[in-house]
């Protein structure tokens, strides 16, 4: 059974603690071993952290790196934003012989080293590429027949040059993802393209209005689209479309797609942390 | 024959050296700022200036604390570069810089001191911990949030980086 090390960062845990909670159980079910990787901390968040100190973000990245390699295992996130940052700093690391020496100096004061072999991958990565869509046909106990809106948001596939998992012009990794549970992906299509939610970057916590004009420019999308929910790879994300439509006009439930995979694999509703949820989740 | 000599100034030194150096790329075609979120949304941010500035060494023009940080980091202007300019690494140095000059908005100063506190940007809180519970998970997650020496740990990292001293220089 194939194993890795599980990243949680921080809004996961700390704001939709279903999210962890599903991933655990569907990793589970789709037979790929996920060890809670002990004493992490944060990515640290690529938007204000890495914005304020290149340093201290790939530092604290690398602190993360070297507890994963400790293990012998790599990283698997179910965040955008930890992706981001993990991938980008194991990267710079494994590319910059000079960054890595300057790196372990740091960690050395905390008994640590980093030799620069950790690779992190995104948990959606993990099911498309590595379990496949026939496996997780396969599991579904309970079609999710629902008309979903996927989002993508940024980091999971751009840089693609760096990612090299999809065309992030035309992705279709998460609309293929959504569509093997019973879901139709409604904006496969559509000529209209959501963008970033507007979370990202230091912009959800210092131009908070700016960002939700992102978010109801992708609202507009799917609802135009026929969405009657959305369905996100990231925690960040998911918090911005699930807080931000508070007094919008809108009110389309958010899910996590380790949450929509829950529902398909016959998690108990209540097994999936809804209750966390700001815009309310009617199934 | 014509030749274009490299402009160089502490600054655009400075900008390399955090790792922003690919802004000399830039041809200037536009496309960033076309193809940009946050421009569409009538922000003050065209990252095709700031490449310009960055690429001349205009420093006043580069550092535009403003546009700036209305960058969502979304690599889209990445995607779209003919000249492989690395857009979003130029914008993190110029942020680097503005940020070591002492310049830093009050609400990510609490992301900041948050990172710190907690070694998370968020705190746990009751709810949270309740949810979790009925989830039959710990009330705190597994990481440095729940261990002493671990939290002690990042917190040399962070001594050793300066990082308290940046934010609340």
């Amino acid at each position: 059974m194939k194993r890795y090390a599980f990243f949680l960062g921080c809004i996961a845990p700390l704001r939709y603690p279903g999210i962890e909670r599903s991933t655990k159980e569907v990793f589970k079910a789709l037979g790929v071993e996920l060890v809670d990787l002990k004493d992490t901390n944060c990515c640290p968040a690529p938007g204000v952290i890495k914005s304020f100190s290149k340093t201290t973000w790939l530092a604290a990245a690398a602190r993360n790196l070297a507890l994963a390699e400790k293990e012998g295992l790599d990283i698997v996130t179910v965040c955008n934003g930890c992706y981001g940052s993990l991938f980008d700093a194991a990267h710079e690391l494994h590319e910059n012989k000079e960054m890595l020496n300057d790196v372990n100096k740091i960690l050395a004061e905390i008994g640590m080293r980093y030799s620069g072999g950790t690779k992190v991958k995104h948990f959606a990565e993990v099911l498309y590429n590595e379990v496949g869509v026939e496996k997780i046909k396969a599991t579904v106990k309970r079609p999710a027949a629902y008309n979903a809106a996927a989002f993508y948001g940024c980091h999971f596939l751009k840089p693609s040059k760096l990612k090299q998992l999809d065309d992030s012009e035309r992705p279709t990794i998460l609309d293929d993802l959504i569509e093997a549970v019973g879901a139709k992906s409604v904006l496969r299509k559509s000529k209209a393209r959501t963008m970033c939610c507007g979370a990202g970057g230091g912009l959800r916590s210092q131009f908070g209005e700016t960002a939700l004009k992102f978010t109801k420019a992708n609202l507009e999308i799917m609802r135009n689209g026929g969405a009657e929910m959305i369905v996100d790879v990231c925690p960040f994300c998911h918090l911005q479309f699930d807080s931000g439509q508070k007094d919008s006009g809108y009110a389309l439930p958010v899910l996590h797609l380790s949450q929509l995979y829950g529902i398909a694999m016959g998690m108990d509703a209540k097994d999936l942390g809804m209750n966390a949820h700001i815009t309310p989740v009617k199934l | 024959m014509l030749t274009l000599k490299k402009v160089e100034t502490e600054f655009t030194k400075e900008l390399a050296a955090n790792g922003g150096s690919s802004a000399e790329l830039c041809f200037q075609c536009g496309t960033c700022s076309l193809k940009c979120p946050s421009a569409k949304m009538m922000t003050s941010l065209r990252p095709a200036y700031i490449m310009r500035a960055s690429r001349l060494g205009l420093k006043d023009e580069a550092l535009d604390v403003d546009a700036l940080w209305q960058c969502t980091t979304c690599y889209t202007c990445v995607e779209w570069c003919p000249c492989n300019v690395q857009v979003v690494d130029v914008i993190t140095a110029l942020r680097n810089m503005l940020v070591a000059d002492g310049e830093m908005y009050e609400n990510h100063k609490k992301v900041a001191r948050s990172l710190i506190k907690n070694g998370h940007t968020v705190e746990n809180n009751d709810k949270i911990k309740k949810i979790r519970k009925e989830l039959g998970l710990p009330e705190n997650p597994g990481t440095v949030m729940d261990s002493a020496s671990a939290k002690a740990d990042f917190d040399k990292v962070l001594k050793s980086t300066r990082f308290a001293q940046l934010v609340d220089q």
